[in-house]
């Protein structure tokens, strides 16, 4: 089954994340594709590599960019959220004329479209958020 | 739109659910960005209004007090974006004292018929909506 996974909420504060990401993990381990992971409103702070979380908790962007580079996973961050809640990338950062980004490995912040393509090419796309 | 979809395949039944009031948080704004991107796609588009959602098509919305944007004008557009289906719970109304009159005249020209301006709202029981939700392809809950 090919499958769409959208993260509505940020790290931390919601389960949605950790729901999304063990979702994720499990389809692929069952031998499904996830052909994006796109991460919407709150979710895009989930692609932030400043996050530093204790040590004795888990590291949510850290798992992400991990799944993602293990399975070639497509995760893009919405670039209009992004913005809004400062999650640039080496590009936007430029464009913007912000003197850093922030964007964590394996991320990728593109438009909107992506979650709508993502909806029209997947057998199932699951939203996690409220 | 055409008759095309139910033949071509490629064409998916998307449904938003607008389920949030339209200031407080920022889902309501959000989700119509992507309705709106949306609609570029050519797939079939339908929007449901359910819980406090029903407020974000509330007429004479007035946001000056609380230093936001009022949004509400853009809903106005959907229609010439071929958006023409938004389905509002009967029910949600009801629980919030709110009537088919105290939402916005949104209106869309019927491309497929005889070009007449048409209402884009549909006010459904719970029960029916169940039965489109059934209907669809794609669920996108806001």
């Amino acid at each position: 089954m090919k499958f769409g996974v959208v993260v509505n909420e940020g790290p931390y504060t919601h389960q949605a994340s950790d729901s999304a990401y063990q979702f994720t993990k499990e389809a692929l381990a069952q031998g499904h594709e996830v052909i994006r992971v796109f991460f919407y409103h709150d979710g895009v702070n989930n692609g932030t590599r400043l996050t530093v979380p204790p040590g004795d908790d888990r590291h949510i962007q850290n798992n992400w960019s991990q799944l993602a580079k293990e399975h070639n996973l497509d995760m893009v961050v919405c670039i209009a959220a992004a913005q809004r809640r400062g999650i640039l990338d080496e590009n936007e950062a430029k464009r913007q004329g912000k003197d850093a980004d922030n964007i964590a490995d394996g991320f990728r912040i593109s438009g909107l479209g992506q979650l709508i393509e993502a909806g029209i090419q997947a057998d199932r796309l699951v939203t996690f958020g409220d | 739109m055409s008759e095309g979809m139910e033949e071509g395949g490629s064409i998916k039944k998307f449904m938003y659910m607008n389920r949030k009031a339209p200031y407080g948080t920022i889902y309501a704004l959000e989700a119509l960005e992507v309705v709106l991107i949306g609609a570029a796609f050519d797939q079939d588009v339908s929007l449901a209004f359910l819980d406090d959602g029903v407020f974000q098509l509330t007429k004479d919305q007035d946001t000056k007090g609380i230093g936001m944007k009022n949004f509400s004008p853009a809903f106005k557009a959907l229609g010439d974006y071929d958006v023409t289906k938004l389905y509002v719970e009967k029910e949600s109304l009801e629980e919030r004292g709110l009537t088919a009159d105290d939402l916005m005249d949104l209106v869309y020209e019927d491309e497929d018929d005889d070009w007449a301006e048409k209402p884009s709202i549909r006010l459904v029981s719970r029960d029916e909506l169940k039965a489109v939700l059934a209907d669809q392809d794609v669920i996108m809950s806001f």
